[in-house]
């Protein structure tokens, strides 16, 4: 880790105004539980530390009451893991988040980790890790490609990122519909959460959409829906590990009858990977195995597996199949 | 007072369940370890490595590390020309005033390399090219004859990764060179104190051990791969010479990983031939492995069934571009334990017969059958196995459950140690050993031997260990230490009480034979009314200190030791994830000193079986051929919900307690693996191929079931 200054501001504007136009330049702190490591690793070298910490409204939540989105939560960015965890609001109304959060295992972890940092953490993937860059190129061949890809993308790796979106909460806030505000010199945005994400199709792009002078302020989940979510994560290890895919599903019901369906899958491809043709699958039709089978099988259309992936195909299948079941069974 | 251990019957703390005596400290941090070192003006030391599996340097820059403030001094290791075998390898180290700062100098030595051709494929004879040399075939009795009469014939294919030691204190020390430097101080992270002061002050240009000291007085881990100082030790004394400065080596988890030790890979392709009531008559291996640049691979199969008439084995050893191995726990013996017990096991699934009973069946071509049977039995009984037990495949259900046995062997015969006893005029007793604790509970074992020989409370007795300064003892490898320092110490004490029983017997009837210290009193054992208090009693030993050395004693200790383990676990057939639901370890030891400590050695070693069954393994990038999981993060250990229930039964029948004391650390690690796997089999009706059994690995292997 390099030597670095460090601002701490108080206030949102105060923070966007510490920021430059170049990202890594002065990079962003919440939990540090990414960052910091990143840094350890010389994979970012920043020249100052902004902390959004000492930011109060970054740090609160509010359950909405007025008539336009009874119910809805506005959450703090830097709200952490562990207060979701702990709130029943989150697991009664957005199981599918819970459930998410409850696969962080490490308290550590959870105590120290924020929710904006688990939605903007940066890829695992071992090149990427090692200062070989997000596409991890040598000689103008794919690192991960030719070499050891056990943890990559088999979805959506067609272009020069082959590594996996680390964020296991993103593909659950996006089936509840969640919006986040970004905040940058022009004032607040609202996206939904799923913008947040890109593929890179070089290696002067980024994976995350924020520019390098924005934040993301508060994540908005929409008011108590009437529709199921749940999540379900393929982790080898009942402690703290990485999941080798996530599922996360909400599903609206008529009577017995599927009427509304999303269906997105984390660590399977460089963004959250939002199964349109699970939903599809899903709608119109009531639940049952054949179903969920079907569903799954359409969530994982069109994969291409690396060498020493394809296994990660057929987990995506079950996480779709067992997170159907978990929704549909609540 | 006899030399001989007394009866266990008659004891108060010896072979009872008592609590590591610095516990506390190291719960709490107040026991200090290399890695908490710090001294005045020190500097630290770190390395610039190679970032490719094999290179030749081209040229070195470290101009801009040279002239970073904070900068003390740069030595270039590798220079132009130098191949480097290795990723991780040393190129040049740094010492600075600070960590951050020695860590940012490192990155600024520009290195120039050529990459070179490697190898790290050392799963695949064949893809491993001229990097594989097969051995020759050995051929006994007649293994094709045994094969065509086999009633039933099994073909196994199964292996595990290189793993590594992983000691949770890195390799390092620190060393502080007299200003004048004519002497040294090195606090060193090894399992192995005596005569490392030499070592270190060899390196350090002062050649005089008597005017150096090494000390551990804690230490995070070695495994066997820390009896060196290593390079990194060397380098600690030669830049504290040069700089006159304490310099502080520790390596960063990347080198720890790549470079401190690693244990071979192996694997094996297997035939097992078998009469109709089980009797193995055949057995056929071709084996491979590596283990790492210098290459030396697997040992003679089968494992403890050894001596099967009619076999044939092959070996070939690869050479990888790797970090060398060293001595892991039991070198070579979980290793082959899987190879041998996953045979056996799939030839007892190919007959239809229950596993254990297969084992039993065999145990005729072990050493210690009865041992084995004795134990076996047991373990069956704790995992309640006539219950449980399946035939393979004979379930439906998504997540199955599976049980699975092995049985291994070691020695554990004491070291050379040394021992002295000091008994003061006020009745303080001080033991000195120039041991180091491993992991063993040196202390513990120490005070208790001494207490129990003296008749005193455990907190009446100060243990001093870790200081080459103290009575010479032998390096804890090889389950060496506990028969070494316990016999020693049980010398050194029967000597001090004789001498004392000596001096008070005037006072307590007049035969010294007859005294007996027990309860904090001596007293001739025909009249304990007339007893005298110990402190009291030590007052006739005069103005000096009574000071007796002992040594290890051949006749309190023994060596070879048996022991059986059973797994039950759980699996996933959609997810192919494994989980531990128990391990049951029985084990013999001869004399215990702590049975506590003895049962946390065999509970250590089941969790560290449970990492290689499942989770550790080193992955090598077959591009670059570098490390690509140099941290913790994806060198998977089990964590403490991962390892399921553990049950440990030590054996303590007086027979076994009465063959002298025999080490424990390594015969636990080596067959959880093999139990793992062989339960794995069982829940799923398919061998996995490789350990770790990861979930891609599980689901390969019930997709070829299902080809099949």
């Amino acid at each position: 880790m390099n030597r670095f200054e460090f601002a701490r501001p108080s206030s949102v504007a105060d923070a966007v105004a510490l920021l430059t136009g170049k990202h890594d330049e002065t990079s962003v702190l919440a939990g540090g539980t990414d960052l910091l490591s990143l840094m350890k690793d010389f994979v970012v070298e920043p020249k100052r530390l902004m902390s959004l910490m000492g930011i109060e409204e970054m740090h609160s939540s509010a359950i909405g009451t007025g008539q336009r989105n009874p119910g809805a939560m506005a959450v703090g960015a830097t709200m952490t893991l562990d207060w979701l965890l702990e709130n029943r609001d989150v697991k009664a109304h957005w199981r599918a988040v819970w459930e998410a959060a409850a696969g962080v295992k490490s308290p550590q972890l959870r105590t120290m980790g924020t929710i904006g940092g688990e939605l903007l953490q940066r890829p695992r993937c071992w090149y990427f890790r090692r200062g070989q860059g997000l596409c991890a190129e040598l000689n103008d061949e794919s690192l991960p490609a030719k070499g050891d890809n056990r943890y990559h993308a088999v979805l959506g790796n067609a272009g020069p990122a082959k590594f996996v979106n680390a964020s296991s909460l993103a593909p659950a806030l996006i089936v509840c519909g969640a919006t986040v505000i970004v905040v940058g010199p022009k004032g607040p945005r609202t996206i939904p959460v799923k913008d947040l994400y890109t593929t890179p199709k070089s290696a002067a792009e980024r994976e995350l959409t924020l520019a390098a002078n924005e934040i993301v302020t508060s994540i908005n989940l929409q008011g108590p829906p009437a529709r199921k979510s749940a999540t379900y994560e393929v982790r080898p290890r009942q402690g703290l590990d990485w999941p080798l895919v996530t599922a996360s599903v909400a599903l609206g019901f008529d009577g017995k009858t599927i009427q509304s369906a999303v269906v997105v899958l984390g660590h399977v491809a460089p963004t959250p990977w939002v199964a349109d043709g699970a939903a599809k699958a899903l709608i119109g039709h009531a639940f049952d195995e054949k179903l969920a089978h079907a569903a799954a099988a359409a969530a994982v259309a069109g994969a291409t597996p690396l060498s020493k992936n394809a296994y990660k195909v057929e987990l995506a299948q079950v996480a779709v199949r067992r997170a159907l079941a978990a929704a549909a069974a609540t | 007072m006899e030399l001989a251990w007394p009866d266990p019957k008659d004891t108060t703390v010896l072979g009872k369940r008592i609590v590591r005596l610095d516990g506390p400290d190291k719960a709490t941090g107040r026991a200090k370890y290399t890695y908490d070192t710090n001294r005045p003006r020190m500097l630290w030391a770190k390395y610039t490595t190679c970032p490719h599996g094999h290179a030749r340097v081209k040229s070195v820059d470290a101009d801009a590390a040279q002239k970073m403030a904070g900068v003390v001094a740069v030595e270039v290791l590798a220079p132009a020309g130098a191949e480097l075998n290795v990723a991780f390898a040393e190129v040049a180290i740094v010492a600075a005033e600070s960590e951050e700062i020695a860590r940012e100098a490192v990155r600024r030595i520009k290195v120039e390399f050529e990459v070179l051709p490697h190898n790290v494929v050392d799963d695949d004879p064949q893809a491993a090219g001229a990097s594989a040399r097969p051995g020759r075939a050995n051929v006994q009795g007649d293994p094709d004859a045994a094969f065509k009469e086999a009633a039933a014939v099994s073909e196994t294919e199964v292996g595990c990764s290189i793993i590594t030691h992983c000691c949770m204190e890195p390799h390092g020390s620190a060393v502080e060179v007299a200003a004048d430097g004519k002497s040294l101080t090195a606090w060193c992270s090894t399992q192995a104190i005596s005569g490392k002061n030499g070592r270190f002050a060899n390196e350090a240009g002062i050649g005089d051990a008597s005017t150096s000291v090494a000390i551990c007085q804690h230490m995070g881990g070695g495994f066997g791969s820390k009896f060196d100082i290593d390079t990194w030790g060397q380098w600690a004394a030669k830049l504290s010479a040069r700089t006159k400065r304490p310099v502080k080596v520790m390596l960063e988890r990347d080198m720890e990983l790549a470079l401190a030790g690693s244990r071979p890979s192996a694997f094996a392709r297997m035939r097992v031939g078998c009469k109709e009531d089980g009797t193995v008559t055949a057995w056929e291996s071709e084996a491979w492995g590596s283990g790492g640049i210098g290459g030396i691979g697997v040992r003679e199969l089968p494992y403890v069934f050894g001596n099967v008439p009619n076999k044939r084995t092959r070996t070939t050893p690869i050479t990888t571009n790797t970090g060398d191995q060293r001595a892991w726990r039991a070198p070579n013996h979980p290793q082959m334990a899987l190879l041998t017990m996953a045979a056996m096991s799939d030839c007892a699934a190919e007959l239809g017969m229950d596993e254990l009973e297969f084992f039993k069946k065999n145990l005729g071509y072990t050493q210690r059958a009865k041992v084995y049977e004795e134990e076996l039995n047991l373990a069956a009984e704790l995992i309640d196995w006539k219950k449980k037990w399946m035939p393979r495949g004979d379930q439906a259900d998504v997540v199955r459950r599976g049980l699975g046995c092995s049985i291994h062997t070691w020695g554990g015969g004491g070291h050379d140690s040394n021992v002295q006893c000091t008994i003061h005029p006020d009745g303080a007793v001080e033991i000195a050993c120039g041991t180091q604790d491993l992991g063993v509970g040196t202390r513990t074992a120490l005070a208790i031997v001494a207490a129990e020989t003296l008749g005193l409370p455990l907190e009446k007795v100060k243990v001093s260990i870790g200081d080459s300064r103290l009575p010479p003892s032998g390096g804890s490898g090889g389950s060496t230490t506990i028969g070494g320092i316990s016999s020693a110490a049980r010398d050194a004490c029967v000597q001090a009480a004789n001498a004392l029983f000596e001096k008070v017997a005037p006072e307590l009837g007049g035969d010294a034979k007859k005294l007996v210290a027990k309860g904090g009193k001596v007293y001739a054992a025909d009249n304990e009314a007339k007893a005298i208090p110990w402190d009291v009693a030590c007052r006739s030993v005069g103005a000096q200190p009574l000071v007796t050395t002992g040594k290890q004693q051949r006749a309190l200790m023994q060596q070879g030791v048996g022991g059986a383990q059973a797994a039950e676990v759980e699996v996933d057939v959609e997810t192919g994830i494994v989980r531990v639901l128990k391990l049951v370890a029985v084990q013999d030891c001869g004399r215990i000193i702590d049975l506590l400590t003895a049962e946390s050695q065999v509970r250590g070693a089941l969790i560290m079986g449970v990492c290689s069954a499942l989770y550790e393994e080193r992955i090598m990038d077959p591009v670059t051929g570098t490390l690509l999981n140099p941290d913790m993060e994806f060198y998977k250990l089990a964590g403490i919900a991962d390892v399921g229930e553990l049950v440990v039964k030590m054996m303590e029948t007086p027979e076994h307690l009465g063959r002298g004391v025999i080490g424990l650390g390594e015969p636990p690690v080596i067959s959880p693996m093999a139990a793992i796997s062989n339960a794995v089999a069982n829940a799923i009706g398919a061998r996995v191929a490789r350990c770790p059994m990861t979930p891609d690995r599980v689901l390969a292997a019930l997709h070829k079931k299902k080809g099949a």
